[in-house]
């Protein structure tokens, strides 16, 4: 019977400690981006591939958890693009309106929902996660990469292949087609 | 009663042809800019001077703002819990990949 290498059991017990600690955020964080669970199971799969394949070069200029995480964002991506779903489409119609002479077009506000309001019910935090849902996949990531998991503009730019103006131009539409779709919560219609 | 489009029309030419004043739409160019922090002083009392005089950009930002907060809180990490249903066999697969 062949004897263990100390060096590698030891080794398979962290890969096996790094994959259960990490697993479960990786994989939020993947259904987070992919919005499909199925697809996110593969990415979260493909992504340790990479990562544990490369843990030798892992020069912890970073941390663990931050370098896992760009991985991720990175396989998400890579699936994204082969799918076709970052091609860029027209939000258009979700954007701000002006009249003729430059003017907003916008509909006095007399009520604001609140932070704390809208995350009070379930039933509105779902509103706002299908609103979400309605973006392109390439407006929704965008404001996902740098609003919710606060990437700079210049790393969002560097993983979505696009210049830094074009990230600026996209995450401001991404941001006002948002507001546009959370109008009526935002606006408390329905429920006050 | 006050004729709406005749506001409007006095409105967007006072806003173009003032010295310092920006139209709506050019407002509109400068608002990830000014939420960054990134414009020059003289750009950022234009841009608030704006605010101060159009109701409208001053809601549009209010919501927009609010917008951006409300994605934070719902879709944020700290408020989607780790799934604790981490299927065993994904678990297996990593380990048994060539990577793991």
């Amino acid at each position: 019977m062949p004897r263990e290498d100390p060096a590698e059991t030891g080794t398979a017990v962290n890969r096996e400690e790094l994959v259960r600690a990490n697993i479960g955020w990786m994989l939020a964080l993947a259904e987070r981006l992919l919005r499909d669970r199925d697809l996110a199971e593969d990415v979260v799969q493909e992504s340790f591939v990479r990562a544990l394949g490369g843990l030798a070069k892992f020069e912890g200029r970073s941390s663990l958890e931050s370098w896992l995480h760009r991985i991720t964002v990175n396989t998400a991506l890579s699936k994204l693009r082969q799918l076709k779903r970052l091609a860029e489409q027209s939000i258009d119609e979700h954007l701000p309106e002006f009249d003729r002479y430059d003017c907003r077009v916008e509909s006095p506000w007399s009520y604001l929902a609140s932070v704390e309001e809208i995350m009070e019910s379930e039933d509105t935090r779902q509103r706002v996660h299908k609103a979400i849902g309605e973006l392109p996949d390439s407006y929704r990531l965008i404001l996902q990469l740098r609003d919710i998991e606060e990437y700079g503009t210049s790393e969002v730019a560097a993983l979505l292949s696009i210049s830094e103006s074009n990230a600026k131009v996209r995450l401001h539409r991404a941001r006002s087609a948002l507001k546009k779709l959370l109008e009526p919560i935002l606006r408390a219609e329905g429920s006050k | 009663m006050m004729n709406f489009g005749l506001t409007r029309r006095l409105k967007g030419m006072m806003l173009k042809r003032m010295h310092g004043m920006i139209t709506c739409l050019e407002f509109e160019e400068f608002v990830l800019s000014y939420l960054e922090g990134e414009l020059p002083e003289r750009q950022k009392r234009i841009f608030e001077w704006h605010l101060r005089i159009c109701r409208e950009c001053r809601e549009y930002l209010a919501a927009y703002k609010r917008t951006i907060e409300i994605g934070k809180a719902v879709l944020g990490p700290a408020n989607e819990p780790v799934p604790d249903d981490v299927p065993g066999d994904l678990i297996r697969a990593v380990l048994a990949s060539r990577g793991g």
